[in-house]
């Protein structure tokens, strides 16, 4: 299990190659990785289309393994755990934010942001004080008792982050978390994810839109399976160092 | 740990919701466990409603009875040119001798002969049945004594005009309670009474009870002297005359397993000094023969009935939650990404499942109850609904999501996260 402060890395990727084989031809969408995710940073990922950013984070959220190479969360060697041990360690170590919200339509916001502590096993009245707790964090605090399709995008996608943040986890996965929302919206969620990275948490997001990477503290570009650059703040903002 | 005390009641819970988010989807879905488990408690409520019937005739008949009743042959017909028949048939004098004597496993034997005439008390009268017997009918058809004596073995030797009545005969002639002592006339005989016995009387079920509700019991020996064995009757301007020694023969058998052997050896002594068939050999214990043929019957028509429904049900269950399945796909890699591990997955679907076929269950239970009501209500047949049989419907039910569920469960927990996360 991964011991806190152990490391000033939250994540590192060793060589990590994740190759899809299609009858013949192989598909090497990620094509020797090696990164270090120190704690406390917040990262934007970008590249085109099939540049392998999304396999680069389903890796990185433990919901997948790679062909070889290693991944150390927090000086964990997690390459090679079996389902339910990548199971535990997304339950325990990680939260997820999606495109599109990805909250549970039957459940409350209440209980969409609950669902990580229900799975923890926590008892009833912790676990609706932390969802209050996290709601009143994103603002919501007046909306768990509705369903998510009564929210706004944008809303729906502040429930997400509570979700995401209610395990207390070592760091944030978001998969173009603004991909679905307007302009405006947009700005509300990368500032609440901004607020959130000062306060230390650690976020990793994917996204092709300059405007919202802007906002991250580095950025990693990615192009065939391969880090092609990493900047630390994008080049048109002052600055901005390259590596 | 794969059911969580608190993870469990928010499952049932959960699985409550998402059934209720679809009413008219699961209650079809159920339809097929609700006529299973409705048709499993009828079937147990017929045979248990059998048995209870049958055993309660049993013990009015006497369970280690015998009883031989005269039958007037169809055939019977003497010489066709005269006007005047007479039919001879029904048991003998003789056949009481001869059964005692040769048959070890007989006990003792109650003759009984039976007359048809009018009761008469002061201004009332009653169509009774006169019952020539002895001392011994009645322990062998067993009633409570309700006032005075019964006959005695003094009163055959004496042929005394004495008679116990039954208590609904008094009812019917006297308004007072008191009748032993006073005298009734039937036919043209006075009788003392000297007592009264309650009666079942009752034709229910399949075998006639050996007394009616009006009886007049006096001794044979009394009964052979007023009556003789020459009946006449007037009958569609014929007059029918009939030669009756004997109309009931009541054996008790010594031991309960040797009724049906001692049956069928009274039923060879019988066969050999009698030339027609005028005579009927019935035993009570076959009742319970009889109540469990009409179980099997049962159990087979509903079984049938329980096992296709509870399959068809299984089936449709099973069908709607690979549906259920495959519309959250979605919700499932939402909660494997979160870090639900698959035998949670297993477990919440697995347990959605077992709400709605326990939800079925429960209904069926309601048909249960209402189809055996409907057939007592129709066919007049006794039903017993026992506790047994609505845990046993309960279980089953619970088995059914459980074998029908556990694929569907299996399936939602392998998908691929991934992939169920990219699914619209
Ligand atoms: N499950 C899969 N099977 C086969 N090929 C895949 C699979 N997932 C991704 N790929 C391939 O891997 C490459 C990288 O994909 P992806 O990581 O989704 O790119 P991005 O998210 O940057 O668009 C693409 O060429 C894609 O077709
Ligand atoms: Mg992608």
């Amino acid at each position: 299990m991964p011991q806190s402060n152990s490391s000033q890395y939250a994540v590192r990727f060793e060589d990590i190659y994740k190759i899809y084989r299609m009858g013949t031809t192989e598909v090497r969408a990620l094509d020797g990785v090696s990164a270090n995710f120190s704690k406390g940073s917040f990262w934007a990922i970008m590249g085109p289309s099939g540049s392998g950013k999304s396999t680069m984070l389903n890796l990185l959220g433990c919901l997948d393994r790679p062909t070889s190479g290693k991944y150390f969360l927090d000086d964990q060697d997690v390459s090679t755990l079996n389902d339910d041990d990548l199971s535990d360690i997304r339950l325990k170590y990680l939260g997820f934010i999606f495109q599109s919200f990805n909250l549970i339509p039957q459940l409350t916001v209440e209980e969409n942001i609950a669902l990580p502590l229900y799975y923890l096993g926590w008892p009833n009245q912790q676990r609706e004080a932390r969802a209050r707790e996290l709601a009143a964090l994103v603002g919501l605090e007046d909306r768990l008792r509705h369903r998510p399709a009564e929210l706004s995008g944008g809303q729906q996608q502040r429930v997400a982050i509570a979700r995401a943040l209610s395990n207390d986890p070592v760091f944030l996965l978001a998969d173009e978390p603004t991909g679905n929302l307007d302009t405006a919206t947009s700005i509300e969620i990368i500032e609440l994810l901004k607020k959130l990275n000062h306060e230390g948490k650690t976020i990793i997001m994917v996204t092709h839109e300059p405007d919202i990477a802007r906002h991250a503290t580095s950025q990693l570009f990615m192009r065939d399976g391969k880090i092609q650059k990493i900047t630390h703040g994008l080049p048109d903002t002052p600055g901005a160092t390259s590596a | 740990m794969f059911i969580h005390p608190v993870r469990f009641f928010r499952d049932i819970q959960l699985g409550i919701k998402n059934l209720m988010l679809h009413k008219l989807r699961s209650l079809l879905t159920m339809l097929g466990l609700v006529f299973g488990v409705g048709s499993v408690i009828a079937m147990l409520a017929v045979g248990e409603g059998a048995s209870a019937e049958a055993l309660n005739q049993i013990r009015k008949l006497g369970s280690r009875n015998i009883i031989v009743s005269a039958q007037k042959p169809s055939e019977e017909q003497s010489s066709a040119n005269t006007r005047i028949r007479i039919s001879i048939y029904g048991l003998l004098y003789d056949d009481v001798q001869r059964i005692a004597e040769t048959i070890p496993t007989v006990n003792r034997i109650v003759p009984v002969k039976s007359i048809q005439n009018t009761g008469r008390m002061g201004k009332r009268t009653l169509d009774m049945r006169i019952v020539g017997t002895n001392s011994a009918w009645f322990d062998l058809v067993d009633r409570p004594v309700i006032a005075g004596r019964v006959i005695s073995p003094r009163d055959e030797f004496d042929k005394s005009n004495v008679a116990v009545l039954t208590e609904h005969g008094t009812r019917r002639l006297m308004a007072t309670e008191s009748v032993v002592g006073e005298s009734i006339r039937i036919g043209a005989n006075y009788y003392e009474i000297i007592g009264v016995v309650r009666s079942e009387g009752a034709t229910e079920g399949s075998m006639q009870t050996p007394d009616q509700q009006t009886d007049a019991y006096i001794p044979l020996s009394t009964a052979r002297e007023h009556y003789g064995d020459l009946f006449s009757q007037m009958k569609s301007g014929t007059f029918i005359r009939e030669l009756v020694e004997l109309h009931q023969l009541i054996i008790e058998v010594d031991k309960e397993e040797n009724v049906e052997a001692t049956a069928e050896a009274v039923e060879r002594m019988l066969e050999i000094f009698h030339k027609k068939k005028d005579y009927n050999v019935s035993v009570p214990l076959a009742l319970l023969r009889q109540a469990e043929a009409t179980k099997r019957t049962f159990n087979i028509v509903l079984g049938s009935i329980a096992g296709i429904s509870l399959l068809v049900g299984g089936i449709g269950i099973m069908n709607i939650m690979l549906a259920s399945v495959t519309e959250r796909t979605r919700e499932i890699g939402i909660r494997r990404a979160i870090g639900a591990k698959q035998r949670q997955i297993v477990a919440q679907f697995l347990i959605e499942t077992v709400v709605l076929s326990f939800s079925g269950g429960l209904i069926g239970i309601g048909l249960g109850l209402l189809i055996p009501w409907i057939i007592t209500q129709v066919v007049k047949m006794p039903t017993v609904v026992s506790l047994y049989s609505l845990t046993l419907s309960l279980g089953i039910s619970v088995s059914v999501g459980i074998i029908f569920g556990i694929y569907p469960a299996m399936r939602a927990a392998r998908l691929d996260p991934i992939e169920a996360l990219r699914h619209e």
